[in-house]
C-alpha cells in the first residue's frame, strides 16, 4: 500500500467485493493456504500419503459392497475405475465444503485480531483440497493403465475446468454455511450430514443411467452430478459428454456461489462482534 | 498538511441480548423461539435486547510523528476504538479517515499456529500483519535476531516456552514499518528484560516520524512514550492533553465499587474476597502488616490455567507494588472447578494513606482481569516521631528505621 493511500473508515452499507483490495492481498491466499497444508501434512503421520489411501480404500470398499454385494453394474468399465472417478471429484467437494464452512470458526482467533478481507479465508480453504486432488489423480492414472483404458483427450482437457466447477460449488455451498456457522453453531454439525446426503444424491456409487431419463435434468441442478458424469463420459468413454446438462450445473453453481457470497458479505461485517 | 488519523463522532452500538450469556445462537434455539412467536421470525426480534454505546461521539485527530496514548478504566471503550481503527469491527457511526499504511497491533503472535515451526510462523504471522513475502525474506535475519529463539527457529512453536513464543512474536511485529502503528497493551507481556526492549523499539518507531495509537494501563509507559493522551470514559472523551495533566484526572477518577466481592469474567468468577479475614473490602492496616487476600475462583468450562497478580496503588503516587504468583514462563494454577486461594504480600513498612488493592488475572493465556479494583485499605496514621521514622507529610513511600546523630 502506498504511504499516499486513505483508508476511510464508517459503517457499511453497500455489498460489495473490492477486488482492488484482494489484488493487494493476494500472497495472504497463498499463505492461508501453505499454512493449512503444513499443518494438515504435518499432524497425519502418514502424510501425504493419506491423500492417496483414503480414496483409494473407499473404492475398495465401494466395489466390495455395491457392486459385487448390491451388483450396481458400471457399464462397459471396471466399476473400480467407475468409482474412483466419482470419488476422486467427489472427496474433493466434501472435504473443501466441510473445510470452508468450519473456516470463519477456525480462524476466529485470527478475525478478531487483524483486519484483512474475509473472503481469503473461505477461497483458501478450497484450495487445500486441490493438493490433496492431484496426489489422489495418481491413483487414477494408475487404475487407467492397470484397466488398460486411455482417457479421452476431451475427457483430460475437461479435467481442469471440472475441478473449477467443483471449487465454485463447493465455496458456493461452503461460505453459505461458514457464515451461518458463524451465527449458529450447530450448523457445525448439519454440515457432516449435507455431505453424506450428497453422497447419495450424486451419482458417485451408482451411473446416472439407474435414473429415468426424464429425471435427469434434476440431478444436474446438482453441479457435483455433472462433474463426475462429464467425467466419466471423457475419461472413461462412457457416452458423451452431455452439454446441455453441463450447463445447467454451471448455472446452478454460479447461483450457489453468488448467494454464498452474497449471504456472507450481508454478516461479514457482524463476525468480529459476534465471534 | 492533514492530519494522519481523523476520528469524527465515532460511534458503536452493541446489542446486549438478556436471554442469552453467549453471542453466538444455535439455529435450533431461533426455530424453538419462532415457532412459539411466528411473527419474530419476520421481524428477527426473538428476545428483549438491549442497545448500549460502547463509543460514543469520540472525536479527534493526531498529527504525523505524534505519538498518542489512549487511557480509561475497563469497558471505557478503548478497545472498542482500537478494533474499529483497525477495521476488524464497523462504527455504528462516524468516520475515521488513516492516511497512510497501518498496521494494527492487538496481540502479538496472531495467527501463530502450535504445530508450525518459528520460521514458519515468521511468514505466516508477518503476512497477515501486512508485509510482502519479498519484505519478509529481506527482513528474516533482523527478526530472528531480535527474538533470540534462532536456536529453535525449526523447532514447532508448541515447544516453545511462553516466553521464547511472546519474543518470537513481538519480533515479527516489530519489523512491520507502517506509518501508522495502532497497539493495544502489547508491551504487558514477558519478562521484564524483554518488556524493557519492546519498550525501547517502541520508542525507536516513534522516533522515526511513524504516528502511534497506544493503549495501556501501565501509566510508566504511557508517560514515557506518549506526547499526548487522551482519557476515555463510558465511550466518551472526558480528557485530552499532555501525559500529567490526563494521568492525574484519571487517577482521581478511580472511584472503584468496593462493595461487591464477586467479579464475573469472560473465563470465570471471583468470589468470597477477604482482605485478612475480613469482608470488608475497605480496611485499616497498620504499617508494617501483611496483607493477606483470600478468594474463590470458579472457572467456565473448558478453563484450566489461571495466574493471579495483585498490585497496590496508591492515588497520588501511582503503582506501588506490582505482583503476580509467578511469571508467565510457564508457571500457573491448574483449575478444573471452584478453588480457594490465598495471597500474602508481606509489605515492608509503607507511608500511612490511602491504597487501592487490583486483582488481575491470566487465564489459558488470556487477560481476563486487568487490575481490577478489589480493596481500598488505608494504612493507619502513625503516633507522631515514633521511633525516628521519616514520615515528613507523608512524601516518602517507605518508612525506614534511620536514626540522626551528631558526631562530635
Amino acid at each position: 500500500m502506498a504511504a499516499s493511500n486513505e483508508i476511510v473508515i464508517k459503517p457499511k452499507n453497500k455489498i460489495s467485493i473490492n477486488f482492488k483490495e484482494l489484488w493487494h492481498y493476494r500472497e495472504l491466499f497463498y499463505f492461508f493456504t501453505w499454512r493449512d497444508i503444513k499443518v494438515r501434512y504435518k499432524q497425519t503421520a502418514i502424510g501425504a500419503s493419506w491423500a492417496i489411501i483414503q480414496p483409494f480404500s473407499t473404492m475398495v470398499v465401494f466395489t466390495l459392497f455395491f457392486n459385487k454385494v448390491a451388483g450396481i453394474k458400471s457399464g462397459a468399465v471396471p466399476y473400480a475405475i467407475f468409482s474412483y472417478t466419482g470419488l476422486l471429484f467427489w472427496n474433493y467437494f466434501s472435504s473443501a465444503l466441510t473445510q470452508v464452512s468450519n473456516s470463519f470458526v477456525t480462524n476466529q482467533q485470527v478475525i478478531t485480531k487483524i483486519y484483512f478481507p474475509r473472503i481469503i479465508i473461505p477461497i483458501s480453504a478450497t484450495l487445500l483440497g486441490v493438493v490433496d486432488f492431484f496426489f489422489a489423480a495418481i491413483v487414477f492414472a494408475g487404475l487407467a493403465f492397470y484397466y488398460h483404458i486411455s482417457p479421452g483427450t476431451e475427457g483430460l482437457l475437461m479435467i481442469l475446468p471440472m475441478l473449477l466447477l467443483s471449487v465454485i460449488a463447493a465455496l458456493g455451498v461452503g461460505t453459505l454455511f461458514a457464515a451461518l456457522n458463524v451465527k449458529y453453531r450447530d450448523i457445525r454439525s448439519i454440515v457432516p450430514f449435507v455431505v453424506q446426503i450428497g453422497l447419495f444424491v450424486t451419482p458417485v456409487i451408482y451411473p446416472v443411467s439407474l435414473i429415468p431419463h426424464k429425471y435427469q435434468w434434476i440431478l444436474s441442478l446438482n453441479p457435483m452430478s455433472s462433474v463426475i458424469n462429464t467425467m466419466r463420459s471423457g475419461l472413461l468413454h462412457q457416452g458423451s459428454i452431455n452439454w446441455a446438462q453441463l450447463g445447467i450445473s454451471c448455472l446452478s453453481a454460479f447461483i450457489l456461489l453468488w448467494i454464498g457470497i452474497a449471504y456472507f458479505k450481508r454478516t461479514e461485517r457482524q463476525f468480529a462482534d459476534v465471534i | 498538511m492533514k492530519p494522519v488519523i481523523e476520528v469524527k463522532n465515532l460511534s458503536k452500538k452493541y446489542q446486549i441480548s438478556h436471554s442469552q450469556k453467549t453471542n453466538y445462537h444455535t439455529l435450533r434455539d431461533d426455530l424453538a423461539a419462532a415457532v412459539k412467536k411466528p411473527a419474530s421470525l419476520i421481524t428477527g426480534r426473538t428476545q428483549s435486547k438491549e442497545t448500549f454505546w460502547a463509543l460514543k461521539d469520540v472525536s479527534f485527530e493526531v498529527n504525523q510523528g505524534d505519538v498518542v496514548g489512549i487511557i480509561g478504566k475497563n469497558g471505557s471503550g478503548k478497545s472498542t476504538l482500537l478494533k474499529i481503527l483497525s477495521r476488524i469491527v464497523d462504527p455504528t457511526e462516524g468516520k475515521a479517515i488513516l492516511r497512510g499504511k497501518t498496521a494494527s497491533l492487538l496481540e502479538v503472535g496472531t495467527g501463530f499456529h502450535q504445530e508450525l515451526t518459528g520460521r514458519e510462523n515468521i511468514y505466516f504471522n508477518g503476512s497477515i500483519l501486512g508485509m510482502k513475502k519479498s519484505e519478509i525474506n529481506h527482513k528474516l535475519n533482523d527478526i530472528i535476531e531480535f527474538s533470540e529463539v534462532e536456536q529453535f527457529l525449526d523447532t514447532p512453536v508448541k515447544f516453545y516456552s511462553s516466553g521464547m513464543y511472546v519474543r518470537l512474536a513481538f519480533a515479527v511485529a516489530a519489523h512491520l514499518e507502517p506509518d501508522i502503528l495502532i497497539v493495544d497493551e502489547v508491551l504487558a507481556v514477558g519478562d521484564a528484560a524483554f518488556q524493557k526492549k519492546s519498550l525501547g523499539k517502541m520508542k525507536d518507531v516513534a522516533s522515526h516520524g511513524r504516528t502511534v495509537l497506544f493503549v495501556s494501563h501501565n501509566m510508566g509507559s504511557i508517560k514515557q512514550l506518549c506526547k499526548r493522551v487522551i482519557l476515555l470514559s463510558k465511550g466518551s472523551i472526558v480528557e485530552a492533553g499532555t501525559p500529567e495533566r490526563v494521568i492525574a484526572k484519571y487517577a482521581s477518577g478511580i472511584q472503584p465499587d468496593f462493595e461487591r466481592s464477586l467479579l464475573s469474567t469472560l473465563k470465570g468468577k471471583v468470589e468470597n474476597i477477604k482482605i485478612n479475614d475480613s469482608k470488608d473490602l475497605h480496611c485499616h492496616l497498620d504499617s508494617g502488616n501483611d496483607i493477606k487476600v483470600n478468594l474463590s475462583y470458579a472457572p467456565n468450562s473448558e478453563q484450566k490455567r489461571v495466574v493471579f497478580g495483585l498490585d497496590l496503588r496508591s492515588a497520588q503516587d501511582g503503582t506501588l507494588l506490582a505482583l503476580t504468583h509467578s511469571g508467565l514462563e510457564d508457571r500457573y494454577f491448574e483449575v478444573e472447578s471452584q478453588t480457594d486461594f490465598i495471597f500474602t504480600i508481606k509489605l515492608p513498612r509503607i507511608a500511612p494513606g490511602e491504597y487501592v488493592l487490583g486483582l488481575s488475572m491470566w487465564a489459558d493465556d488470556t487477560f481476563a482481569l486487568d487490575s481490577e479494583p478489589i480493596a481500598k485499605i488505608e494504612i493507619n496514621p502513625l503516633a507522631p516521631f515514633a521511633s525516628g521514622e521519616v514520615f515528613s507529610n507523608y512524601s516518602s513511600l517507605l518508612l525506614v528505621e534511620s536514626s540522626w546523630e551528631k558526631l562530635s
